[in-house]
C-alpha cells in the first residue's frame, strides 16, 4: 500500500556527525556485506572484477570542499543559519572539508512511497522505516526518480529497487545482544559519527544530541521532512583568535623584568 | 534524465494512439451516424492498436515485466498507477463501439460510448505527463507547461494521423452523408492550429527552462551552506552507478538547441504550410496530392514528437546530481 500511514509517534532514523567523521567508508562496506546476505538480499554487483564494476550499495560516502563565508541561498535560510553558528571571531571561515555519508533518510513524506504503482514501496507504519517488498516491485525506477538524496539503487540482475532498510533485520533480531541490535553501519563506523535511535522520542539520546548540536534536515525545501538528521561540523579555529597571536607584547618594560633578565637586556640593547 | 527508448515510444505512440480516438469520440458525439461506416472501424483500430503498442513497450522499461499488472492496484496515490487504470478502461469503449460498427447503430449508446472514450483518452494522456509534472526532484518536469505540453502533442499527432488515415483510405470506402472535402478541411484546419499552437508552447518551454533553475542548491543538499560555498572534493565510488547513469544524463547544450531547431521544424514548421496547401482547393480535391500532403504531415509530426520526447528527458537535470558535483539543477 502506498498511501502513507497514519504517522506514528515512532521515528527511527539515524544522525550523522559531519563533524568527526573521516570519511572512512567502513560504514558503506560494512553495509553492503550486511545486506548482501540480509533478509533482503542479495546485492549482486555487475562484473565486480573487471574494468568497470557496477552495483548497489546502500551508502554513499561523498567529501565536499566548503570555502569562504559567503552564504550562498539555501534552500530553508533560517533554518540552515540558526543551525550552523558561525565562528564569533568575525573571520571568514577557513576553507575545510566535510565527509559526507548519504543514504536513505526514512523521510515521514516520502514521495518516493506514493509513486510506486504496486505498492512494493512502502513507509511502516510502526516505526517509520520505508522499505521495498521486491517480490512485488515491477522495476520501474520511478521511486528513484522521486527521490531527491539518491537512497534507491537499481539492481539490474534483480530487476528489481533496492534500498537502505535500516537493518531492519537486525534491529529487532532477537538472535543477537541487544548491544548488537543497530544498523551495521552504525556498528562499523569507527569514529562514532552515526547514532541510531528514535526521533520521534524527544528524550531519546539521538533526539537530546540532535537539539544540542542543531541537528538539520537535507534540502528541507524539498518538503519531504527526513528522519535522519546531519550535525554540522564544529566552528573551526582559524588561528586569528588565538591569544598568543593577537597579544604578543611590541616593547619590554625593563623595570619589570626579574634582576638577570634586566641585565641581559641592558647587555644586548646596547 | 536518461531517455530511455521504450518509454519515448510508449509516451509518444500512445499519445497520438489516444489523440486519434479522443478525436474520433468527438467526432461520433457531433455524428454518431459516423459510425455506420467501415473507415470509423479503420481509425478505431488503429488508434486502440497505437495505444496498445505504447503500453507493450513500456513493459521492456520494466525490471519485472510480469508483475505489471500489480502497478494497477496503488491508483490512490501514484499516478503511473491511475495511467495504467486509464489507459486499460479505454478499451472497453473502443471494443463497444467495435460491437456497434459491426451490429448496427444506436445513436445515444455511441454518442455515451463516444464519449466515454474521449473522457478515458485524455485522462490517459493527463496521467502520463502528470507521472513526470508531479517529480518535484525534476525541475524541468515539475510545472504546468508539461501537462499541457503532453496534451497538445498527442492531440496534435492524433489529428495529424486521422488526417492521414482519412486522405489515405477514404477513396476505398463509399462517400457518405459527409463529403470527403469538408472532413479533409476541418481536419486540415486543425492540425494547422495545433501545430502551431504545439510549436509555441514548446518554445516557450524551452526559454523556461532556460531562464529558471531549481531552489535546491548544492548547499542545501548538503546544509553546509552557512559555512561557504561547497565543492563536490571526491566522489564516493570511481565508477559509475545507477543514480549517474539514469539520473546522471545531461545532454551537451550545443546538441539541444539544434535538436531543439530540429523538432520545432518537425512539428511546426512543416505541418503548417502543408497543411495550409490542405485548404487550397486544386490540391485538395486531387486524390494523390492530398494523400501525400497528409502522409507527409503525419510523418513530420510523429518524428518530431520523437525529437521532442528524447529532449524531454535528456534534458532534465535531477536534484541527486548536485551531491555529484552539478552546478546546478
Amino acid at each position: 500500500m502506498t498511501m502513507l500511514p497514519q504517522p506514528g509517534t515512532k521515528k527511527l532514523g539515524l544522525v550523522i556527525d559531519l563533524d568527526i567523521c573521516v570519511g572512512c567508508h567502513a560504514c558503506a562496506v560494512a553495509c553492503k556485506e550486511w545486506n548482501d546476505g540480509g533478509d533482503f538480499g542479495p546485492l549482486p554487483d555487475e562484473n565486480p572484477y573487471g574494468k568497470e564494476p557496477l552495483g548497489v550499495w546502500f551508502n554513499r560516502v561523498h567529501s565536499y570542499e566548503v570555502t569562504g563565508d559567503g552564504r550562498r541561498e539555501t534552500g530553508d535560510k533560517a533554518q540552515v543559519s540558526n543551525a550552523l553558528p558561525s565562528l564569533s571571531s568575525g573571520f571568514p571561515s577557513p576553507a575545510m572539508t566535510v565527509h559526507f555519508p548519504r543514504s536513505c533518510l526514512h523521510c515521514e513524506t516520502p514521495e518516493c512511497v506514493t509513486v510506486c504503482p504496486t505498492g512494493a514501496s512502502y513507509k511502516r507504519a510502526e516505526d517509520g522505516i520505508v522499505l521495498v517488498d521486491e517480490d512485488k516491485c515491477i522495476g520501474c525506477k520511478l521511486c528513484s526518480w522521486a527521490c531527491p538524496y539518491g537512497a534507491r539503487e537499481y539492481s539490474e540482475q534483480r530487476g528489481v529497487m533496492q534500498k537502505c532498510t535500516l537493518c531492519v533485520d537486525r534491529i529487532y533480531n532477537e538472535s543477537f545482544d541487544e548491544i548488537d541490535r543497530q544498523p551495521a553501519c552504525v556498528m562499523a563506523c569507527p569514529t562514532r559519527a552515526r547514532h541510531f535511535g528514535d526521533l520521534g522520542d524527544v528524550d531519546s539520546a539521538v533526539s537530546k544530541l540532535v537539539a544540542a548540536r542543531g541537528g538539520y534536515d537535507l534540502m528541507p525545501e524539498m518538503g519531504y521532512k527526513p528522519v535522519n538528521k546531519y550535525l554540522p561540523p564544529r566552528p573551526r579555529r582559524d588561528g586569528s583568535t588565538c591569544t598568543s597571536a593577537k597579544a604578543a607584547p611590541e616593547a619590554i618594560d625593563p623595570t619589570k623584568l626579574p634582576p638577570l633578565l634586566r641585565w641581559m637586556d641592558k647587555i644586548l640593547s646596547r | 534524465m536518461h531517455p530511455a527508448l521504450s518509454v519515448i515510444f510508449f509516451t509518444v505512440i500512445s499519445g497520438a494512439g489516444y489523440g486519434l480516438l479522443f478525436l474520433l469520440g468527438l467526432g461520433l458525439i457531433v455524428d454518431p451516424q459516423l459510425v455506420a461506416r467501415n473507415e470509423v472501424l479503420l481509425v478505431l483500430v488503429v488508434g486502440a492498436g497505437a495505444a496498445a503498442a505504447g503500453l507493450m513497450a513500456s513493459l521492456f522499461h520494466l525490471g519485472q515485466p510480469q508483475r505489471a499488472w500489480r502497478a494497477l492496484s496503488q491508483w490512490r496515490s501514484s499516478w503511473l498507477s491511475r495511467e495504467g487504470v486509464s489507459a486499460l478502461a479505454s478499451f472497453v469503449p473502443v471494443c463497444a463501439l467495435a460491437v456497434l460498427i459491426w451490429r448496427g447503430v444506436d445513436t445515444t449508446v455511441v454518442r455515451a460510448c463516444a464519449l466515454a472514450l474521449a473522457a478515458l483518452a485524455t485522462a490517459t494522456v493527463f496521467c502520463t505527463a502528470q507521472i513526470y509534472a508531479s517529480l518535484k526532484t525534476i525541475h524541468a518536469w515539475n510545472n504546468r507547461q508539461v501537462v499541457a505540453g503532453y496534451l497538445l502533442l498527442g492531440l496534435l499527432a492524433g489529428a495529424a494521423w486521422l488526417l492521414c488515415a482519412h486522405a489515405l483510405f477514404w477513396p476505398l470506402f463509399e462517400a457518405g452523408d459527409v463529403t470527403p472535402n469538408r472532413v479533409q478541411c476541418v481536419l486540415a484546419v486543425l492540425v494547422l492550429l495545433l501545430a502551431l499552437t504545439a510549436t509555441v508552447w514548446k518554445i516557450s518551454y524551452w526559454r523556461f527552462l532556460d531562464r529558471s533553475r531549481h531552489a535546491a542548491t548544492i548547499e542545501s543538499a548538503t546544509g553546509l551552506g552557512s559555512f561557504g560555498t561547497v565543492r563536490s572534493a571526491e566522489t564516493p565510488h570511481t565508477e559509475e552507478n545507477y543514480l549517474l547513469r539514469e539520473m546522471g544524463f545531461v545532454l551537451a547544450r550545443k546538441h539541444a538547441a539544434r535538436l531543439r531547431q530540429i523538432a520545432a521544424l518537425l512539428i511546426g514548421l512543416v505541418p503548417v504550410p502543408v497543411a495550409s496547401l490542405l485548404l487550397w482547393p486544386p490540391i485538395a480535391t486531387s486524390g494523390w496530392l492530398a494523400s501525400a500532403c497528409a502522409a507527409a504531415i503525419a510523418a513530420s509530426v510523429t518524428a518530431g514528437c520523437f525529437v521532442e520526447r528524447w529532449l524531454f528527458f535528456a534534458e532534465a537535470r535531477h536534484v541527486v546530481t548536485l551531491y555529484y558535483g552539478a552546478e546546478h539543477v
